[in-house]
């Protein structure tokens, strides 16, 4: 038998029953979810999943692992969610599954020193990268000068990848809390999140020039946490909690208007699951959180519905080079926002935007997805790739910088000279 | 599966990686679309080639394993649940549109290729696959063809069979019969393909299918007129066919579908109608302005309280964006939806609605009904909470009650959806006797063992 007690699983899975019941095991999911379109195999689609933790209510069988391990087999992009006829909300389900599988199984070793060691404290998390983007070089390349991107110098543990190395300063370290002076009356709180503050400080710098060209102040509090995705995806409430925690006392919902994002999956896991999984949290905690997720906002949003846009450089005659978009799932399908970088994306009369075939398909990332699976990931990747490159783009655009890292991996591995920019950089370009 | 010997012969014919033995894998084919128990197998194969599924039935059939073949698993009436401890045959990796050809109209698939993908590629080359089942975005052609499945268009265009021009399939030895021909005409042998569709997996398994192809209709034109009652509504059906017109489609919802339609999808439905008919026309585009206008001056004659025609094809696309939203909007009210799909020739419509009425307030129960109107298929949908015992209860007899009324109006017990094992029970009182032990027969002779989905449409 099992080292499982089957009765104790079940009861603990069956709090999620209420919301098992409304699938109805049509199937449509399988038209949508790109995991699915590569494997072919039930377990991967979400009417799979969802009939695996209803499996273990019925008692059916008793394999929590098996079952979080097809869990964990997910992008967490929704599309399923999105297509979903009778409306499961797929996506809180497999997080509450997995923070509750994890919770009667413990944290993978590995897991545990890198989220409660490492993430959970984010000025050790901070100092570490910081000694981590001095010895990079070492065990990395140059690849692709274009996309700046680099590969392994040894096979390990990286393999064939493309990545975008640490910056050598991060965003935060070497920014300085802007002048808040606010011509507009506007003033936004910036919530940089970990990529764009570790790997991608110009987008940090672009929403800067942005919000100052349209006289809005900024605050923007050092030492900032992590957004609790990457500890939550993987089942670990606690370090999640922690950071949702951490984060609240740096911003404080009174002293802005907005809460603006470049990260298209900070902004969903702010305004969506920090109040989801509240529940430990006290009731002032609580209240802090509702209000920060109402006024957490994309960039791209912000500036469109509340500041507007500025169309700068009109007079541009010159040749103009083609630029497509790519929708990131936790913005279009989370959050329902895909006409808004786009409207940056025209603002910048240098170029004619030109949309890819499927925008909105997932690009394959999918946080920890990537690092468990690269194989599937990587196929669904080029999959986008190949949308970009029919194109004849010079550069693509998103508004997510973990869809930038795979992106510009795939891009980089087949030689495609196309830029991978944020919509926030093509726009703050064109107001120079 | 205890027999190691038998799971490595398996994964030599399939590939070990094709072989799914884990508690969970197997647990992921242990259901489909139907309100029915779930039957754990004990193997799942996903053969990728033509040798490898025969030589995979062979392998069962010797063994005396239970087999069920599985497309996408969107069936309704539990024809790909498998028997507890048998084997599935998932055929989505047998994807492939082997030809798409425009001089002599047809195409050859095997049996895994999707229903939607495959009317895309067909209609890039301007030519036209009419089988539409609600499913079709991932519904596959093997389990269409193996269900007969049928979808909106049926009134005009017909359901699967129509399109089914040969069958290339293994029996249990895993050898390979052909029936149909690539030509319109072909009396060359039994009608072969003629037994096998609709034969849900029972007589045989298939490897290819030869599908007819049509032209695309030049012009089409959609309108939704508004009734108070249910009555006219079905009324102005029977109306318009009796002038001679045969639209595509001919879709009818009563009023809880129609509010519930509104409730969830806001598209501007009069939700104190008492049921709407969904119409589109389609042909020469002389002929189908000639049909719409008949149409139209039908409805309003018939007492239609309004008729709405729509312009161009964003208004197209609102018309039929209500209908498709029918089944959410009706599955989100309840966490069980049972969808039934009882059929009775068409001028029976208004009674039959009528009776749907009078079980729902016998039984109190929410029953919401849309459906096919125009081909007498209808969808009386029950919402309910399979967890709730007493109401279960209430829910089965109710559904006994709808196929006692649709044979007493002299229909089917399903339209589209199959018999499965759901439905199995009430094939003698459809049919006789005689029928089932004739049906039996053809099955022990093909089948001695009875490995092919054993226990499906016939009992066992």
């Amino acid at each position: 038998m099992s080292m499982y007690d089957m009765k104790k699983l079940a009861a603990l899975v069956k709090e999620l029953e209420d919301q098992l019941m409304v699938c109805m095991r049509c199937g449509m999911c399988q038209a949508v979810c790109p995991v699915f379109a590569e494997t072919g195999r039930e377990a991967d689609v979400a009417r799979g999943k969802l009939a695996l933790l209803e499996g273990l209510i019925q008692e059916m069988f008793n394999d929590p692992k098996g079952v979080n391990e097809r869990l964990s087999r997910c992008l967490l992009c929704g599309s399923c969610a999105a297509n979903c006829p009778s409306g499961v909300k797929v996506l809180d389900i497999f997080l509450k599954a997995r923070t509750i599988l994890v919770g009667y199984m413990g944290l993978h070793p590995a897991k545990r020193i890198v989220f409660r060691g490492m993430l959970a404290h984010p000025e050790l998390f901070n100092s570490l990268v910081k000694s981590a983007s001095r010895i990079q070089s070492f065990f990395v390349k140059p690849a692709d000068d274009l996309l700046g991107t680099s590969c392994a110098r040894f096979l390990f543990p990286l393999a064939e990848r493309h990545i975008k190395t640490f910056a050598p300063v991060s965003f935060l370290s070497r920014t300085r809390q802007p002048d808040t002076s606010a011509v507009s009356g506007l003033k936004v709180g910036f919530y940089v999140g970990c990529m764009i503050d570790k790997v991608y400080p110009d987008i940090g710098d672009a929403v800067l020039s942005a919000l100052k060209h349209s006289g809005v102040g900024v605050l923007l509090p050092d030492e900032q946490g992590c957004c609790g995705i990457p500890a939550l995806s993987s089942g670990d409430l606690k370090t999640f909690q922690k950071l949702v925690r951490y984060n609240l006392q740096r911003f404080s919902p009174g002293d802005f208007d907005y809460l603006v994002t470049a990260c298209a999956t900070c902004t969903s896991t702010i305004k969506k699951l920090w109040p989801m999984f509240a529940d430990e949290l006290s009731e002032v905690e609580k209240s802090k959180v509702r209000e920060l997720a109402e006024k957490t906002m994309d960039i791209s949003q912000f500036l469109v519905e509340k500041s507007g846009v500025v169309m700068p450089n009109s007079s541009y005659e010159g040749g103009k080079a083609i630029l497509t978009y790519h929708d990131p799932c936790h913005l279009k399908k989370s959050l329902g926002i895909a006409a808004q970088p786009r409207a940056l994306l025209c603002a910048n009369s240098r170029y004619v935007f030109k949309e890819m075939s499927e925008p909105d398909r997932c690009c394959g990332c999918g946080g920890s997805f990537n690092l468990q699976y690269y194989g599937i990931s990587a196929s669904i990747g080029k999959r986008k790739r190949d949308s970009i490159v029919q194109t004849g783009c010079s550069t693509v655009a998103t508004s997510c910088p973990a869809c930038m890292l795979q992106i510009s991996d795939m891009l980089s591995q087949a030689g495609e000279r196309i830029q991978v920019k944020h919509a926030i950089e093509i726009y703050a370009d064109s107001l120079e | 599966m205890a027999e190691n010997k038998l799971v490595n012969k398996f994964g030599e014919i399939l590939g070990k990686e094709n072989v799914f033995q884990d508690d969970a894998d197997r647990l992921a084919y242990s259901y489909d679309a139907a309100v029915l128990d779930s039957c754990l197998p004990s193997i799942v194969l996903r053969p990728t080639t033509s040798e490898a599924l025969g030589q995979a039935v062979r392998l069962c059939n010797e063994n005396a394993l239970p087999t069920t073949v599985r497309g996408s698993g969107t069936n309704l009436s539990g024809g790909t649940i498998p028997k507890p401890g048998g084997v599935v045959i998932v055929t989505t990796a047998l994807n492939e549109i082997l030809e798409i050809n425009e001089e002599d109209l047809y195409a050859v698939v095997q049996p895994g290729v999707i229903t939607a993908k495959f009317a895309a590629a067909v209609e890039a080359r301007g030519l036209f696959y009419p089988p539409d089942p609600g499913s079709q975005a991932v519904s596959t052609l093997g389990g269409n063809v193996a269900e007969n499945a049928g979808g909106l268009r049926g009134l005009r265009y017909g359901v699967t069979r129509d399109y089914v021009m040969g069958i290339e399939f293994f029996d249990v030895n895993g050898e390979l019969v052909k029936s149909g021909a690539r030509t319109v005409k072909c009396v060359t042998g039994y009608n072969l393909a003629g037994l096998l569709v609709g034969s849900e997996g029972t007589l045989g398994v298939f490897n290819k299918i030869i599908l007819k192809l049509i032209p695309m209709p030049a012009a089409s034109k959609a309108m939704m007129a508004v009734f108070s009652e249910v009555s006219k509504a079905s009324e102005t059906v029977s109306a318009i066919i009796a002038n001679r017109i045969v639209p595509v489609t001919l879709e009818l919802m009563d009023n809880f579908t129609i509010r519930a339609v509104e409730d969830y999808a806001h598209v501007g439905l009069p939700v104190d109608a008492g049921a709407l008919l969904l119409i589109e026309v389609d042909g020469h585009p002389a002929q189908v302005e000639d049909d719409a206008a008949k149409v139209e001056a039908l409805c309003r004659q018939m007492g239609a309280m309004r008729v709405r025609v729509a312009q161009d094809a964003q208004e197209r696309d609102k018309v039929w964006e209500a209908r498709r939203a029918a089944l959410s909007a009706l599955s989100r009210i309840k966490p069980t939806t049972v969808l039934e799909d009882a059929t009775v020739p068409r001028s029976k419509i208004p009674a039959m609605i009528r009776a749907i009425g009078e079980i729902s307030r016998k039984f109190d129960l929410t029953i919401g009904t849309f459906g096919h109107a125009g081909d007498g298929n209808l969808h009386p949908t029950i919402l309910t909470d399979r967890r709730n015992k007493e109401e279960w209860a209430r829910v089965e007899q109710a559904i006994d009650a709808i196929f006692e009324e649709a044979l007493a109006l002299g229909g089917t017990l399903s339209g589209e959806h199959g018999i499965g094992t759901a439905k199995s029970k009430y094939m003698e009182k459809e049919t006789s006797r005689a029928t089932i032990l004739y049906s039996r027969r053809i099955k022990a002779a093909l089948d001695p063992k009875n490995i092919l989905n054993p226990g499906k449409i016939i009992g066992e």
